[in-house]
């Protein structure tokens, strides 16, 4: 808690404490923590000066702002139309088999959250996805095999 | 350039301010669209689209709400095309909404309910997309919230933010998830909510409604064993009628006492007899404050700032915890109501307070929650058991089957009748503050007020923070330190206004000694239980009311009502007193603000 | 490959001199500059078409010395990825063209809002932008770019949107008029421009209006970035002169069993086989912002505007009424239709639905989804009730 305290302060060092700093503040607290907490949120409402509700309302608009706990490695998988067309439910279930979860849940050892996103913008090479900020192209169950179980082992 | 604009409205003709909407304009030709998203008191939103015209020219519709007039306009407000177009988002809207109207509190006052039925709306043109499983949000003891009732217009949340300050309430998430929630989705009781209500009087639907007491108040009435008192709000008699036929501003405070009389309540006395002893006790807390600092150089908190309005005291909890010792300690009018029904009046009718139900009839949303207030108990028992707002009397009068408007007048019953028009005027913005100084300035100088028929001016009317300074000379010697002293005053209504006022305080730059706040904007009268709709002309219509109703007081001001000398007399003993401190005065408590 | 003229201008290798045209470019007036942009021709290249010189002397004209330059690099229309590869591989030219506007309109400030999917583009950026600020003291102009990331919002692409995520708000858009030239960013006078209309005013500083003028037609000046995915032996990004039809496209690009191509993204418009003769891509026919999705005769087209009306659900910032409700009428609608619950005529209602949505909604984004939806249901009406 007071690790978040902390961290929140310096993001308003670093960003300001007007309310254009909000979203660069939250981006960095979930690229931190994964999530934001309401610990979090409130705090950030506290160093901006506004209030929780508009804290909340303002990430929860925003599909990467989550604002319930999730893994270290957060799986978006595309679901859009050419990553559809080319195979992205194998890649889920491949997924979903490797990690033993389901489609928007997190493992246990709040290692890995799996969820579905709308197009990330590569869809010349669908199947697509992104773990946290990577993206991953051309999958198929070898390749995404490979490149969790590489995941798994960090 | 010319600042005129001229266009043509379904073929009226005519020239505008530039910056003027469609919707403004068409309606100063008598031209009226329909609305959902828009009200007078909030920033244009733009985002029902129910307010769509066709404009020549252009491929979209336009919303006339958000859509300023430009040079030439040919504007049409009833073609096919948008006839078409508002049915369809009207029926759009009915989808989306839980529309068992039956058994809605709102039912006959809704705006979807008119509209729909204006445009007569098929509801089975599109299937249901209303979230299933949605609950009520029953936590608060103010205000209920159903969202499979919510439009999504944002007029409460423009509320919270634009007029309150308080942002309790905001829009979440987004497309078909995007819906009106608190912080985390808590419980309405478990945030910043001050309970004022203006999110209620500004919901076009039945989304968020005051939590209603009256069922239970109906129970007790019927049960031989209790016995049920009420008292009524100033502003309750200037609004009252709006639910039962009479326009905006007429004073139904005779009629209102014999229906409650008929409904069965067993004494109906008047909340204006403890707003004359919150002059009394407030009005000698100030001078106790300004005889300490400026005659003895105490510290002590100044200004000091009323503490009537029960969403104004939650506000300064939450948002300013670290400036409570400016609030006056007195307890509103309706909490000393209370606390003495179940003390001096049980002892006087020689009823077992036990057996007493204390109801208070209020314009208010937050005196539910203040009646709830855990420190509300002096007299031993929860002092008010519950506070009902003027809409929810409307309704018992209309259940009780009552011809209202063929109602005779009756006077209040006693004891804690009787009271004067500076009581009156409490329900207005600036009204405490108007009667405080009739009996402040003449407890110090033995001369009544200077101005024309005791009405200050300064302190009446609609602009957001007033001002006002009298100067004391001849003072009784008993305030010879006083003497030449500017007395400089302030009013805010509204908590948007509050919040200046109180940024001020916080800066230590306060220029003033005493200062009325009241939650609501226009005050009490524009109150979160009043009738719906209420609108600046409304609001105006009431303030008039309440001033017509102190002119025609035998008595106008506090310390002169023959009752209020009695109970000191009989039972008080005297202002700030040991029983005083008991019953009328309270504290207060810090609050998280985020 | 007659048919299709390629180009290679925007992906064209960097000046020997790093930021020689920007140099050059310094030294030519506001109004010079802006009168080469409107002599191009040039519309921008998100979609909508507008002037881009015409959008610069707007705000160059307003009264309100504090003006920005915003690059909408927030490129979520599903089937697009071109602005990625621009940004990956030329990003200077984006800059370059950032403040060359900002030269123009006398703008001391810009912000570049890169779509959060694109994160891990950031850390190159900023590299480039380093040296780009360093360029730019050299050439005496002060003006400087922050990027700021959105965060998952495909609305924040609408600019108005887009101006509420950066002043750290719900991206919700905004009612029009004021438009960005008179109220933008912080409610100043903005030129906001998609990625490769910065490279474009880049590259008209560098050949002339001149030369940008011989390329492609009278409405569609210039070449075009083409980013094609689906049903494609060589999906990826191709950057063609504006003017030609769909069956040259599909001739080039398809897999020889093509029957439709979805021009434009989720937001566009679906050609089907019958159509690609006489359909001209650009804005004389179907406008596009570059998204080139191809489907062959094995895909389900009620499948595709399922999968598009989804999105638009997720999508829609939910607080107009015609978007928020129609979506999700037009996704229970195609439904029901499709499980037998409701006759195949009410299918007449939904495209009605969307004509009101096209015509009420507050911004693009509702207005637009009637086009994927008219022009799938219109075309494969047969698929979507079997």
């Amino acid at each position: 808690m007071t690790e978040t305290i902390q961290l929140i302060k310096s993001l308003a060092d670093k960003h300001g404490r007007k309310r254009d700093a909000l979203m660069p503040i939250m981006q960095a607290v979930v690229e931190s923590e994964s999530y934001l907490s309401d610990i979090a949120m409130t705090e950030i409402a506290k160093e901006l000066d506004i209030a929780t509700a508009e804290v909340y309302g303002t990430a929860t608009f925003y599909s990467f702002l989550d604002t319930v706990p999730r893994g270290k490695y957060v799986i978006r998988v595309c679901k859009t139309i050419t990553c559809d067309m080319h195979g992205k439910k194998r890649i889920v279930e491949t997924i979903e088999k490797l990690l033993k979860i389901k489609l928007g849940e997190t493992t246990q050892d709040k290692k890995f959250s799996l969820l579905y996103t709308n197009c990330i913008g590569w869809c010349h090479q669908g199947p697509a996805i992104l773990i946290n900020t990577t993206p991953y192209g051309d999958l198929d169950e070898e390749k995404i095999t490979e490149i969790i179980m590489e995941y798994m082992r960090k | 350039m010319s600042d005129k604009i001229k266009v043509v409205i379904d073929g009226h003709d005519l020239d505008v301010d530039k910056g003027t909407t469609i919707l403004d304009a068409a309606k100063s030709v008598g031209v009226r669209i329909p609305t959902l998203c828009h009200h007078e008191d909030l920033c244009v939103a733009g985002n029902c689209r129910v307010c769509v015209v066709e404009v020549e020219g252009r491929k979209t519709l336009i919303a006339a709400c958000a859509a300023p007039v430009e040079e030439g306009m040919q504007i049409k407000t009833t073609t096919p095309k948008v006839r078409r177009a508002r049915t369809d988002i009207m029926s759009l809207l009915v989808s989306e909404h839980n529309t068992q109207c039956t058994t809605c509190y709102r039912s006959t006052n809704c705006e979807l309910q008119d509209l729909a039925a204006e445009y007569n709306v098929d509801s089975e043109r599109y299937l249901s997309v209303l979230k299933p499983g949605i609950e009520v949000d029953k936590s608060s003891f103010s205000i209920e919230k159903d969202d499979s009732k919510c439009v999504r217009c944002q007029r409460c949340v423009r509320t919270c933010a634009e007029l309150q300050h308080v942002n309790a309430i905001t829009v979440s998430h987004k497309g078909k998830d995007m819906k009106i929630s608190t912080f985390m989705d808590l419980p309405m009781n478990d945030v910043v909510c001050v309970n004022c209500g203006q999110c209620v009087t500004h919901c076009p639907t039945g989304a968020l409604t005051e939590r209603r007491y009256y069922h239970e108040i109906w129970e007790a009435i019927g049960d031989p064993d209790k016995h049920v008192v009420i008292n009524t709000a100033p502003s309750v008699r200037v609004a009252l009628g709006e639910m039962l036929g009479y326009p905006a501003g007429t004073r139904v405070t005779g009629q209102m006492v014999t229906s409650l009389k008929k409904i069965g309540f067993d004494s109906v006395l008047d909340t204006d007899f403890t707003a004359d002893l919150t002059i009394i006790e407030e009005g000698h807390e100030f001078l106790e404050r300004v005889t300490k600092a400026l005659k003895h150089g105490e510290k002590v908190a100044l200004p000091m700032i009323t503490s009537c309005s029960p969403g104004w005291v939650k506000f300064i909890e939450h948002m300013y915890p670290d400036h409570l010792d400016h609030l006056s300690t007195c307890k509103s009018p309706q909490q000393m109501f209370g606390a003495l029904t179940k003390t001096f009046y049980a002892e006087k009718i020689g009823v077992d307070p036990e057996k007493i139900v204390s109801v208070a009839a209020m314009p208010c949303a937050a005196k539910k929650y203040e009646a709830n207030r855990p420190e509300m108990n002096d007299s031993g028992y929860q002092d008010v058991d519950a506070g009902l707002t003027t809409r929810e009397i409307g309704h018992m009068v209309k259940q009780a089957g009552l011809d209202f408007i063929n109602l005779p007048n009756t006077p209040y019953d006693s004891y804690m009748g009787e009271s004067s028009g500076a009581a009156v005027i409490f329900g207005a913005t600036g009204g405490v503050m108007e009667a405080a100084l009739r009996t402040v300035y003449e407890v110090v100088t033995g001369r009544e007020v200077p101005f024309k028929n005791l009405n200050i001016e300064p302190a009446r009317g609609l602009q957001g923070i007033k001002e006002a300074a009298i100067k004391l000379e001849n003072v009784l010697p008993a305030f010879d330190f006083l003497e030449g002293v500017e007395v400089k005053v302030a009013i805010a209504h509204g908590l948007k206004n509050a919040r200046t006022i109180m940024e001020q305080i916080k800066k230590g730059e306060s220029p003033y000694h005493f200062i009325e706040i009241m939650a609501c904007p226009g005050g009490c009268i524009g109150g979160g239980g009043q009738p719906i709709p209420t609108t600046d002309e409304i609001r105006k219509k009431r303030i008039e009311a309440i001033y017509a109703e102190d002119e025609g007081m035998p008595i106008r001001k506090s310390h002169e009502v023959p009752e209020i000398a009695k109970i000191y007399e009989e039972f008080l003993e005297k202002p700030l007193g040991h029983k005083s401190h008991e019953l009328l005065h309270t504290h207060y408590v810090k609050r998280n603000r985020y | 490959m007659d048919k299709l003229k390629r180009v290679d201008i925007i992906f064209g290798a960097y000046t020997a001199e790093k930021y020689k045209v920007l140099e050059a470019t310094m030294k030519k007036s506001s109004e010079e500059i802006i009168e080469e942009m409107i002599e191009s021709g040039l519309k921008g290249r998100g979609g909508a078409g507008f002037l881009t010189g015409l959008k610069w002397k707007f705000t160059a004209g307003e009264a309100d010395p504090e003006r920005y330059v915003v690059c909408n690099a927030d490129e979520g229309e599903p089937g697009t990825f071109k602005d990625r590869e621009i940004l990956t591989t030329v990003p200077r030219k984006v800059f370059s063209g950032m403040a060359i506007c900002a030269k123009a309109i006398g703008a001391k400030k810009g912000f570049m809002y890169l779509r959060g999917e694109y994160r891990y583009l950031l850390p190159d950026l900023h590299k480039e932008l380093d040296i780009f600020n360093e360029h730019l003291k050299r050439f005496g102009l002060d003006f400087d770019v922050e990027i700021r990331m959105g965060s998952g919002a495909y609305i924040c692409g609408e600019e108005s949107a887009l101006f509420e995520s950066i002043e750290g708000k719900r991206g919700e858009p905004r009612n029009k008029p004021p438009y960005p030239t008179v109220a933008g960013v912080f409610s100043k006078p903005t030129v906001i421009n998609n990625v490769e209309t910065f490279v474009n005013a880049m590259m008209i500083m560098k050949y002339g209006a001149h030369e940008f003028k011989k390329l492609g037609t009278d409405d569609s000046r210039g070449s075009k970035l083409f980013s094609v995915s689906g049903d494609t032996p060589k999906p990826g990004i191709y950057e063609l002169e504006l003017g030609m039809t769909v069956e040259d496209f599909v001739n080039e690009f398809g897999d020889g069993d093509t029957k439709a191509v979805q021009v434009g993204g989720a937001a566009g418009f679906c050609v089907p086989r019958k159509k690609f003769k006489d359909t001209i891509i650009g804005f004389e026919g179907v406008p596009t912002g570059g998204s080139m999705m191809i489907f062959n005769s094995s895909r389900s087209m009620y499948n595709v505007l399922h999968n598009y009306i989804d999105f638009f659900e997720e999508e829609s910032c939910g607080q107009c009424t015609p978007c928020r409700v129609g979506c999700q009428q037009l996704m229970k609608g195609i439904e029901a239709v499709k499980r037998g619950e409701k006759q195949s005529g009410y299918l007449k209602q939904l495209l009605n639905l969307s004509d009101t949505m096209k015509i009420t909604s507050k911004c693009g984004l509702g207005q637009s989804v009637a086009n994927s939806f008219s022009s799938i249901v219109e075309n494969f009406k047969e698929e979507m009730i079997y």
